[in-house]
């Protein structure tokens, strides 16, 4: 996809909730809008730079955009707690609402990285993926940490 | 919120009316400087969830509560199975059955300052805290499947506790009803690294000073003594219930759409009672419950072990262990016909009266300890369930102090290292892994817990029965 000059550069952000807190990524195609928000539930755990040592790979499907979203942060948080590590980059491809996610990282060091929470699971609340009329495609929701 | 878009029943009493699809009105209980300082998402929240189908009597709020996902953190719902009443993963929420315990020491502040440093250090050590910290108990399938049906009675049995502990613990340390077949594989392998294991967030485990009674006699059932010091313990059920509420969450989400229910906010994705998606949900919810009593129990037989090192003839007995993210079949009396119907409480307590029979006899006189958490700075309060809870909040109130304040904006707002120093110059010392989740656990981003308990005492929810200062925190 040709990417439009006006166009932002991929980025995150966190923004706040309640009790817990909001990821943020965006992009000029929707699989980098999901790269990033995957970065965002990085920078909410640590502010340390993480080693590309180990990649992981996991699938998802999901009746819509959205609630695919959600599925793959959950996928994310699912393979930080049983395999004990922390993710520092991303790469996703979707196809018919099925996403194929790369991930890679270290093992958890708390030395290191210091991880302020722990997430519990990706929410509903606050869920939005959307295209600007920039064509800039954006991915957010709320983190139960 | 502005105070305004309520009627006023009385002073600690805000009533939502019910007006478009809500189906019963929503009743905040809270002082009018919580309500105006409460946001406004919780209004909207409350309003959503007195909005699905079969809700009884009212959509109740604790004063603590503040902006959740689906349910606000403080909500409290009941629904009735005959009336088309539906469970919603997302009104018990991911850590199902996270709650407290306190457990008495017997022993003086003056006892404690001598050692308090290696005290503080040694439970850090031994009690796994933080994201990335693996206990050393390992569960194979059939132990894990044991303790998903055994709760805190398989943890005794494998001699982690004591007997007379089960007492002290809400549904005597076992819930019924589990059903390890419901929990996925995946919800099992997150789990098995982690019993024993304190977690991350506003998760902690605290020694603290008793500092003020307010009602004597309560005080003397409880065993609580100006001056003497308890250890409290907040956490859940860990991995394993945060995969569970994950799960459950999306497979209610077509069930919710099959059963024909409007939903006003996906979070609140809910399948009626009388479905196989619900009955699957309570039996893998109520094995996580047991994970969650299993978890609390360890931790409380290190924290036996630790104080034995230090104050080898100290006995550490269990004052009470409950529960605050549930979804119980409790009988309450709702529009003058007494019936089981099914209690979500979402951020808030189990807060039984006076002469209640599931109590013990010990503490029946004068009713269910209620243990509000507050923040590392400003300490916690026991309270006791009042009678008058059972009509006003299906017999539940608060459960800590609330957040007033993101950890965004936490985070903006102080260093966790500045936090951890001035603390300690006031006595307190603070073990963390991160002092950047010291930061956003900032005793500043809290309510004043002492305003939440006393808009509970005023609405008639539970009364004061003793203030605690805390002397170490543990802190994930």
């Amino acid at each position: 996809m040709t990417v439009q000059s006006n166009m932002p550069a991929p980025g995150w952000e966190d923004f706040p909730h309640g009790a817990d807190v909001g990821i943020r990524g965006w992009g000029p195609t929707l699989e980098q809008a999901f790269e990033q928000a995957a970065l965002a539930l990085t920078g909410v755990l640590t502010d340390a730079d993480i080693e590309h040592r180990t990649s992981v790979e996991v699938e998802c499907d999901a009746p819509d955009v959205e609630v695919l979203f959600v599925e793959w942060l959950n996928a994310i948080i699912y393979e930080m707690a049983v395999r004990n590590m922390i993710f520092g980059a991303f790469k996703v491809t979707i196809n018919d609402l099925h996403l194929r996610g790369t991930m890679s990282g270290e093992p958890v060091d708390q030395t290191k990285h210091a991880p302020s929470c722990e997430p519990k699971g990706a929410t509903y609340t606050a869920l939005r993926v959307a295209q600007g009329a920039d064509g800039t495609w954006s991915a957010e929701c709320i983190i139960d940490v | 919120m502005d105070p305004s878009r309520f009627t006023r029943i009385d002073p600690t009493t805000w009533q939502i009316e019910p007006t478009g699809a809500m189906r019963v009105p929503g009743v905040i209980y809270a002082d009018e400087n919580l309500i105006r300082d409460m946001d406004e998402k919780v209004y909207e929240q409350t309003a959503n969830v007195a909005m699905l189908p079969g809700v009884v009597k009212a959509v109740y709020v604790m004063p603590d509560a503040h902006w959740g996902y689906g349910f606000p953190i403080g909500g409290v719902a009941a629904f009735d199975a005959d009336e088309g009443g539906v469970i919603s993963a997302g009104g018990v929420g991911f850590d199902v059955s996270c709650g407290v315990r306190t457990m008495l020491t017997g022993l003086k502040v003056a006892d404690i300052k001598p050692v308090q440093k290696e005290l503080a250090d040694s439970l850090y050590q031994q009690v796994p805290v933080g994201l990335g910290s693996k206990g050393t108990i390992v569960l194979d399938p059939l132990e894990m499947d044991a303790m998903l049906k055994g709760g805190a009675r398989w943890a005794i049995e494998r001699g982690w506790g004591e007997t007379h502990d089960l007492d002290r613990i809400e549904e005597r340390g076992q819930m019924t009803g589990a059903e390890p077949s419901c929990v996925s594989d995946r919800a099992k392998e997150r789990q098995c690294r982690e019993m024993g294991t304190l977690g991350s967030g506003n998760h902690y485990l605290e020694v603290q000073a008793v500092t003020e009674i307010f009602d004597q006699e309560a005080a003397d059932a409880y065993g609580l003594k100006p001056d003497e010091v308890v250890v409290t313990i907040h956490c859940g059920s860990r991995g394993l219930g945060h995969q569970i509420g994950t799960e459950y969450l999306r497979d209610m989400l077509p069930a919710a759409v099959a059963a024909g229910i409007t939903l006003p906010d996906r979070e609140l994705a809910c399948a009626p009672i009388k479905s196989e998606v619900s009955h699957r949900y309570l039996g893998a919810m109520r094995a996580a419950t047991n994970c969650a009593l299993a978890n609390r129990e360890i931790i409380g037989h290190y924290a036996r072990k630790i104080f034995g090192h230090f104050f080898p003839k100290a006995e550490l007995t269990l004052l009470f262990d409950v529960s605050h993210n549930t979804c119980k079949v409790e009988t309450h009396k709702t529009d003058g016909v007494t019936k089981p119907i099914y209690v979500h409480r979402k951020g808030a307590t189990r807060a039984l009266g006076p002469g209640h029979t599931d109590l013990p006899e010990a503490l029946r006189k004068v009713g269910q300890p209620v243990l509000i958490g507050g923040s590392m700075g400003t300490g916690s309060y026991v309270l006791a369930g009042a009678a008058s809870s059972e009509d006003l909040s299906f017999a539940s109130a608060c459960h800590g102090a609330g957040r007033a304040m993101s950890r965004h904006a936490a985070l903006r707002a102080w260093s966790g290292r500045q936090i951890i120093k001035d603390l300690a110059d006031r006595g307190i010392l603070i073990r963390s892994p991160s002092a950047r989740g010291v930061a956003e656990e900032a005793p500043g981003a809290y309510k004043d817990v002492g305003a939440v308990v006393m808009a509970a005492q005023e609405a008639g929810l539970a009364r004061r029965v003793a203030r605690l200062r805390p002397l170490v925190c543990i802190k994930g």
